[in-house]
């Protein structure tokens, strides 16, 4: 009996000391985790704090609660001598943006896509390599050319416009992220839509695209948050404040260094924000599973 | 339905041809095997039976139509893909199902036809389930069942088999041989493995680069392979071959010399050096026949039924099987001898065969009625 007790005495030992080094371990990793991303944090905590209160004493003690800063959701605010226009406009400009933008985004990137994993055609490698090399080409640099485009088809100060020239911006790199997934697609399904008994167009539509709606629900993810945060076009080629999106509302309250209100500054962000929080909730989990699949071991 | 191709050429690159002046005829209701190592094109001839390639020249013709220009869909054919390209988005049932749904039919009758090809290949407890949740030969069989659901004329099978493990093998032979029957449907199979050629099909194409070297039932091919490939690659364990000498009527092998009957075999006056063909089961212990070889025992496996025993002669292997009882040593010298007539010839130049056609017919056709 004594003989088990000692040895038992022992293995809890050698236990207790080997998870002790596990923990060690894991208390390392998340103490510079903890430490890296404290700072960021802290600024949305910040962030949250100021809009919920008159102001910041010493810009981190919050002093008197108030709704004041969230006036803008219910009122027409004035904001440096002008009326703002009204942020649900602003947000329903926003939507539409990225909504039309995603849609027009997936249809072609889905079709252009397939043409560059599937056809042969002359030029399909060089174009493939200057697909690559367009979307590096920073977009500020288009600003001119693009505003002539736009003012000569009288698309100027309009929504419609900068969809276009936003999804123009964007298809090359979608179309190679979707042509990707359609490369993961065995020919042999493909062929075996084609014998029975679907054209070359149904076997795509109803066979193809299925296996890659994980790439397709990616793909409109990331598109509708491009989308949502795009400011540089809207704000050169958006004018009127009928036309005024999310981005360049936020952008009216800070233009004047002399005149922010920061409480109400933190509000709208926050606002902004949300619709993005909300989506990434929903949509995680089809982002997390990027693969297309078919044939064997599927 | 009587396929026919005449002429066919295909390439992919230009410069070679995959597939290089091809002519097959394949009867109404016969079960075809293209038989070949990998890349030899009878993947390629496959698919263009399917439509799914286009030959560069030559016809096809389904009942003595030209099909060159119809798409698969238009076909009528039914196919059974080595991966089995199954629909994971669907179930197994909608699986089934689809190529019905192409045609229009009744979502009812559908159901119906559907579950009646499940029953045939024994799925109709598994409907509900997504591909993914099956196991290898069960994907197969719901490959089969969608294959058949339609009631094609031409069944193509492209190395239906190959992912599954020996004994199913075996099991999926005979059920598609039976449904194949049952049918009563064309059916063409692609496979790299001689044994499910040889037992499942009527007739066999044997393909090497892009052509076809003998097109022949299999015990035709097995009895009087026209060449030295065929005779290689036909039958397990493979034909042991020796190197041997051809003068006049005289074939000098290592250890013996035979005298050959001209009426059965073609032979000049000049030497010619020739490979000599022998089965394993052919080959029995003993200085009985009149080809006898003497050689070392390099190797004994016991195969339940027999004794496979490898025999160094010279450079060469050989193997015969004999009796389980009997004892034979690691080392010992011993005699193996056979029958003249068992004995296969090829030039060792052309690798073509040197007996003459009439040699062994009546030995076939004795074989097949057995």
């Amino acid at each position: 009996m004594e003989i088990t007790g000692y040895q038992t005495e022992s293995t809890t030992m050698v236990i207790s000391s080997s998870r002790w080094k596990k923990r060690i371990t894991f208390i390392i990793a998340y103490g510079v985790l903890v430490l890296t991303t404290l700072p960021i944090i802290l600024m949305y905590l910040w962030l949250l704090v100021s809009s919920f209160f008159e102001k910041m004493k010493f810009g981190f003690i919050p002093v008197h609660f108030t709704l004041e800063n969230w006036e803008f959701l219910w009122t027409n605010v004035e904001h440096g001598g002008s009326m703002l226009p009204s942020i649900w406009r602003a947000t329903w400009n926003s939507f539409v943006f990225s909504g039309t933008l995603t849609i027009l985004e997936v249809i072609i990137g889905v079709m252009a896509g397939y043409a560059l994993a599937r056809t042969e055609f002359p030029g399909r490698q060089a174009l493939m390599k200057t697909i690559l090399l367009l979307h590096a080409f920073p977009s500020v640099a288009l600003l001119i050319a693009v505003f002539y485009i736009l003012n000569f088809m009288g698309l100027f100060d309009s929504l419609w416009g900068v969809v276009l020239v936003k999804t123009a911006l964007q298809i090359p790199m979608t179309a190679w992220i979707i042509k990707g997934f359609f490369d993961d697609v065995p020919w042999d399904v493909e062929w075996a839509g084609l014998i029975d008994g679907c054209s070359r167009f149904k076997v795509w539509f109803s066979i193809v695209l299925p296996l890659i709606k994980p790439g397709i629900a990616a793909v409109s993810i990331f598109s509708f948050l491009s989308g949502w945060s795009e400011f540089l076009l809207l704000y050169t080629f958006i004018l009127s404040d009928e036309n005024v999106t999310l981005s360049s509302y936020l952008q009216k309250l800070i233009s004047d260094p002399n005149m922010v209100n920061y409480g109400m500054l933190s509000a709208v962000s926050l606002f902004y924000m949300f619709p993005v929080l909300l989506f990434f909730l929903f949509t995680q989990k089809s982002l997390m599973q990027m693969s297309a699949g078919g044939g064997k071991g599927i | 339905m009587k396929i026919e191709l005449r002429n066919i050429c295909k390439s992919f690159n230009k410069k070679t041809n995959t597939i290089d002046n091809m002519n097959l005829t394949i009867n109404d209701g016969e079960f075809v095997a293209l038989l070949g190592p990998s890349g030899c094109g009878k993947s390629t001839t496959m698919l263009m039976i399917a439509g799914i390639y286009k030959p560069d020249r030559g016809e096809i013709y389904f009942d003595g139509q030209i099909v060159n220009d119809l798409e698969p869909k238009d076909r009528n054919i039914g196919m059974v893909f080595q991966s089995y390209a199954l629909y994971p988005h669907m179930t197994v049932l909608d699986n089934i199902a689809f190529p019905l749904k192409q045609q229009k039919v009744p979502k009812e009758e559908r159901i119906k036809r559907a579950k009646r090809a499940a029953e045939m290949v024994q799925l109709e407890h598994l409907l509900g389930r997504k591909p993914s949740e099956l196991s290898g030969g069960q994907q197969q069989r719901v490959a089969l069942a969608r294959a058949i659901v339609k009631r094609p004329k031409v069944l193509l099978l492209d190395e239906p088999m190959s992912n599954l493990d020996a004994r199913l093998k075996i099991e999926m032979r005979e059920e598609i041989s039976r449904i194949q029957r049952e049918l009563g449907i064309t059916t063409i199979l692609v496979t790299h493995d001689q044994e499910e050629a040889m037992t499942m099909a009527d007739r066999i194409a044997v393909m090497k680069e892009g052509q076809i070297i003998q097109y022949d039932t299999p015990m035709e091919l097995y009895y009087n392979p026209k060449n030295y490939f065929i005779a290689q690659f036909i039958g397990t364990p493979p034909m042991n071959f020796l190197k041997g000498k051809l003068l006049n009527n005289q074939l000098h092998l290592p250890n013996s010399t035979v005298e050959l009957d001209c009426e059965f075999w073609e032979f000049n006056r000049k030497e010619t050096e020739v490979h000599v063909g022998i089965r394993p089961y052919d080959l029995k212990l003993g200085k009985n026949g009149n080809v006898y070889i003497k050689g070392t025992v390099s190797m004994v496996e016991l195969v339940g039924h027999s004794k496979m025993i490898s025999v160094k002669v010279g450079n060469e292997q050989v193997r015969f099987f004999a009796e389980p009882n009997i004892s034979i040593e690691y080392g010992s010298v011993i005699e193996i001898s056979t029958q003249t007539s068992s004995i296969h010839l090829f030039d060792a130049v052309t690798g073509r065969s040197l007996k003459k056609d009439g040699m062994n017919k009546g030995l076939v056709k004795e074989s097949v009625y057995n």
